[in-house]
Formats: C-alpha cells, structure tokens, sequence
C-alpha cells in the first residue's frame, strides 16, 4: 500500500493553508461527511470579476480531508468562480495522489463537495461523485 | 405428448444448484415447484457469501481499515450490479431492503405518510399479495384516505376499462399493482398502466416479486415510480430486497427509519440526512446478503434475462397443457401466453392441502393455501389452492411427474 501518510500530505494536514473563516464572505457553506464526522466550511471572497481572492477553512477531520482542503484552496485562490465550478472530482484525487479505496474518497472530496453544493447544489455534486 | 425444445441445456443449469441433487425423503428425487414462495441458490450465491464470511466481512461505510474498505466496496458493487440490471439511470435509486414487503411499507410510511390524506385514493388491485393491500390499510386508518381496488376478469387479467374509469375522478394519488401474479400468473400491463396513472397525476408502484426474477425488467421504459422486488426469489439470499424509486421522488420523501448511517449530521437539538440511497438505510444493512443478491444477477446475467422467460413460457404452456388432461382440475388464470411460470388449481373433491401434502409424499414440493391473496381466493370462491411454480431449472419431466402424480393423488384422496 502507497504511503497515506506521504509528507506533502501531512504537512498540508498539519499546517492547513488558508485557515480560518473569513469575515463577509461572498460564499460560505458548510458540509459533512456523513461517514466518519468530518466536517468543513468554505468562506470566499469574490471580486467584481468573478474571481476568487481569498479562501478561508474551518472545521475538523481526519488529514486526508483537511489536505485536500489545503491543497484546494491553493488552487482556487485567483481561480474564477466559472471555472470553479466546473471542476471534477478528479483534481482533488490527484492532489492527494495516492489511491483510496471506497471510504476514503469521500474524506478526499468532502472539500470540493463544500464548494460544489454550495455554488451549485447538491444534485451537481452527486453527478460528479457518480462519475466513474 | 410431443417435448417443446428448451433453449438452454437445463441439465447443466441444475448441477449448480447443490439442494436438487439431494434425495427427498431419502430416496425419492426432489421435485422442487415452489418457486414463487422462494428459490434455491446456485453454488455462486452460496459459495460467494461464504467466501466473503471467510475473508472479508466488518461492517461497511465506517471502517477505514482493509476489510472494511473491501466489505464496502463489495457492498456498493453489488448495488451497481442491480441498477444495471433493471436498468436504472443511478445507483442512487437502488434501495437495500429486507425483501418486497419492507419496499412497500417503506413507500408506505414515508411517501404515503407525507402525502396522503382525506379525500385522496389508493389503488390497489384485486390480484394484490397481502404486503400491497395491508400496509395501506394500516395507512389509512391513520390518514382517513380511501384505499379502492382494481376488479378482474372472469379470465384472471385487471378490467383496464374500470381501471380508467377509477382513475377519472382525479383523487387517486397513488395505483399500487402486481407486476405478475404470484396466482394467477397474470403479467399486467404496467407500462399502460403507469402512462395511465400519470395522465391524472397519480404516481405508480409495482410488485415486482414475480416478475424481477423471470423475465428482463427495465424500470425506465416502464415509467414506473417505485419498484419493490425480493432477493430470495431470484436465487439470492434471504434478507435482501430492493426498493427501487425515481430519484427526484425519493429526494422529497422524509427517511423511513432513524439511526446510523442515514444522517449527515445529529446534534441534540436535531439531524440533517444523508444522501441517497443511504437516507433511508437506517443501521447496519444485510452485509453479506447484498452481495449474495449481486452474485445471484451475475449467475442470471450469464444465462440471460430473455432465454430464462423464454423456457418459462415454454414450461407454462407446456404445464396447462399437461394440466388440463387430468379430469376434474381446474387452472385459475390466463391462458399461458399471458402469463408467468405458475399454476394455481384445485381438483374437485380434494382440499389443496391434502393435494400437497401426498404430493410431497412422492417428492413433489408445491405451495397449498391462500398464498397471502385472501381477497382474490374470496373471488375465485375457492378458500385454498395448490400452485406448482418454475423456474429457470425446472425441466419438462418434472411437469410430466406433476401430472402423473396427481392422478395417484387423486386416487388416494378421492373415492
Ligand atoms: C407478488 C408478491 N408480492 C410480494 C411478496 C412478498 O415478498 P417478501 O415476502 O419477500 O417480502 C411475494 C412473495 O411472497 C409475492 O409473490
């Protein structure tokens, strides 16, 4: 089995980029993982162009999900809103770039699924959770 | 009587399924036709849960370690396995149930709970099986809605010229309708049915007990909104079902039972739910049952869906003729055509279960009774008949013992 617990991402789990909720957000939403507990809100400030200037976590769980979130958050800084969402699960899978088995996907994606549901509803994200 | 050619090698079929090598009795073959009641397993099934006991069973959706990770992924596999089988457009619409009934009580307590009330109807039919008749009177004790049932046939099929006119009035919510009889063997017309219904905005659920196992089911082009059928029926286990649903309809519907794995998130004050299907699969499921129920739609698959109705109808036909050469029996239903693999009768002068019970005697195994249908054997004034029932390892012999066989019961029980 590949290493879960790989440096970049215990450093991402450990020292989480862009913590902290941001105050008067453009979007903010919160979701779980129904699964194990996880928990994670997004906050962004958006400008009048559309794109994202700042990303703010909160919430607990496990390193995979909190990297993830890290790592996410990285790439969604300076990204537009658009583009945003049209992203796939499969940027979030590459980020933490080891294979996961069943459950442990859902601790991977619980971060685009906060943006996801959030920008576009809960019928968009399991669209792209279904994708196989 | 000339044989009907079979379109596969039964033979081979039967030596996967290890309960019909066995003596009956000791010493008399098992001639196994109660098949509607439930199915005997192949090797695959069995050897497959067994294996999965051996190697990888813990509880699924909250493990992280291996086994865990495998029992879910196998879990979820199998459910996949259905969808792709009643052709479903998302696993998400595949329910993990205990069997038929617990689909339809489910649509019951939460569909029915939230939209029913005074004023409205259920339709249900005359053919109906007792889990499609008494969960909406339990229902409607409590709701104050009318349940009303669709009359049939002096030749065993619905009246569709009273069903359209039940439907005109415009309060019918839901039509609720056997697939194929577990009698009569009456397969309905549910695609016209469903059309039917939704032109006066009811919504539509079939019984899929008898059909799911026998014939190809593709839910879409059905139009059907719910769907509820039974694992052990179709060479699966015991304790497995599904419950099928138009996704948009099971996102409205409230959760059937509370506890774990069907919420996001619980505090004291309150619980949000999880996403579909998990919303209404309340607790630890039927692990090693589901995936037996998907081993069971691969053993199916592999033979093909159209080949095992098409030797059922062969079989039937074959039975109602074989069947109609013994004097003083009558067959209850439509003709074969119309028909799934059953054969519900009486013999005059004889009581259903004393025809079982001497059939059994010779190794015959039948179901005698009311066959959780009170109402229709109301109908048809009779209070009991036996029913021999096929399957896809049934064989034209065991047709032509059945009918021999009678003719010795009815000596034995007839002076
Ligand atoms: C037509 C029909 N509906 C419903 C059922 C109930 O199935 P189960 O007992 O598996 O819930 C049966 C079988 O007994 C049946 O034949």
């Amino acid at each position: 089995m590949e290493d879960m617990y790989r440096e970049m991402i215990l450093d991402h789990a450990k020292n989480g980029h862009n913590w902290g909720l941001l105050e008067n957000p453009d979007f903010d939403h919160a979701e779980d993982n129904p699964l194990c507990g996880d928990h994670l809100q997004l906050t962004l400030t958006i400008d009048a162009d559309g794109i994202i200037r700042k990303v703010g976590w909160d919430g607990d769980g496990c390193a995979i999900s909190q990297a993830s979130a890290s790592m996410l958050g990285d790439e969604l800084v300076g990204m537009s809103m658009d583009e945003a969402r049209k992203l796939d699960k499969q940027i979030v899978l590459d980020m933490i770039g080891i294979p996961l088995t069943i459950n442990r996907v859902k601790c991977a994606t619980l971060s685009l699924k906060t943006l996801i549901v959030g920008a576009l509803g809960q019928k968009q994200w399991e669209k792209i959770e279904d994708e196989e | 009587m000339n044989k009907p050619t079979l379109p596969y090698d039964v033979e081979a079929i039967r030596a996967d399924f290890p309960i019909l090598q066995q003596a009956h009795h000791d010493d008399v073959p098992l001639v196994f036709l109660d098949n509607a009641a439930s199915s005997q397993k192949p090797n695959l099934v069995i050897d497959g849960m067994t294996n999965y006991y051996r190697t990888s069973h813990a509880n699924v959706h909250r493990g992280i370690y291996q086994l865990s990770e495998q029992a879910t992924q196998l879990y979820e596999d199998a459910r996949k396995k259905v969808r792709d089988f009643i052709h479903a457009s998302s696993h998400r619409e595949i329910i993990y149930t205990r069997g038929t009934t617990e689909g339809i009580n489910l649509v019951a307590m939460t569909w029915g709970r939230k939209n029913l009330g005074v004023g409205d109807v259920v339709l249900s039919t005359a053919m109906a099986h007792h889990s499609n008749i008494v969960p909406w009177q339990i229902l409607a004790e409590e709701k104050g809605f009318m349940l009303k049932f669709v009359p049939i046939l002096d030749n065993g099929t619905l009246d569709m010229e009273a069903y359209r006119q039940l439907l005109e009035d415009n309060s019918v919510k839901l039509v609720t309708v056997v697939h194929s009889s577990n009698v009569l063997g009456t397969i309905n017309p549910i695609k016209e049915m469903a059309h039917l219904a939704h032109e006066q905005g009811a919504l539509i659920l079939i019984d899929g007990a008898q059909s799911v196992p026998h014939m190809p089911v593709n839910v879409q082009d059905l139009d059907c909104d719910f769907f509820a059928f039974s694992g052990h029926k179709m060479l699966g286990p015991t304790g497995i079902g599904i419950l099928y649903g138009k996704r948009d309809i099971l996102d409205d519907m409230p959760p059937y039972m509370g506890g774990g794995d069907m919420i996001a998130r619980v505090t004291l004050e309150g619980s949000t739910w999880n996403d579909l299907p998990y919303k209404f699969e309340a607790g630890t499921p039927s692990i090693a049952p589901a995936i037996g129920l998907g081993l069971a739609v691969d053993y199916l698959s592999s033979i093909g869906m159209d080949k095992i109705h098409q030797h059922e109808q062969i079989m039937t036909e074959y039975a109602l003729d074989r069947l109609a050469e013994v004097a003083g029996l009558t067959v209850y239903g439509p003709p074969s055509t119309q028909k799934g693999a059953v054969a519900a009768f009486t013999i005059n002068g004889a009581h259903a279960h004393d025809v079982a019970q001497v059939l059994d005697s010779y190794g015959i195994a039948v179901r005698a009774g009311h066959h959780c249908a009170m109402p229709l054997h109301q109908l048809l004034n009779v209070n009991a008949t036996a029913r021999a029932s096929f399957y896809l390892y049934n064989t034209l012999e065991e047709i032509d013992m059945l009918a021999e066989t009678l003719e010795k019961v009815k000596d034995k029980l007839i002076f």
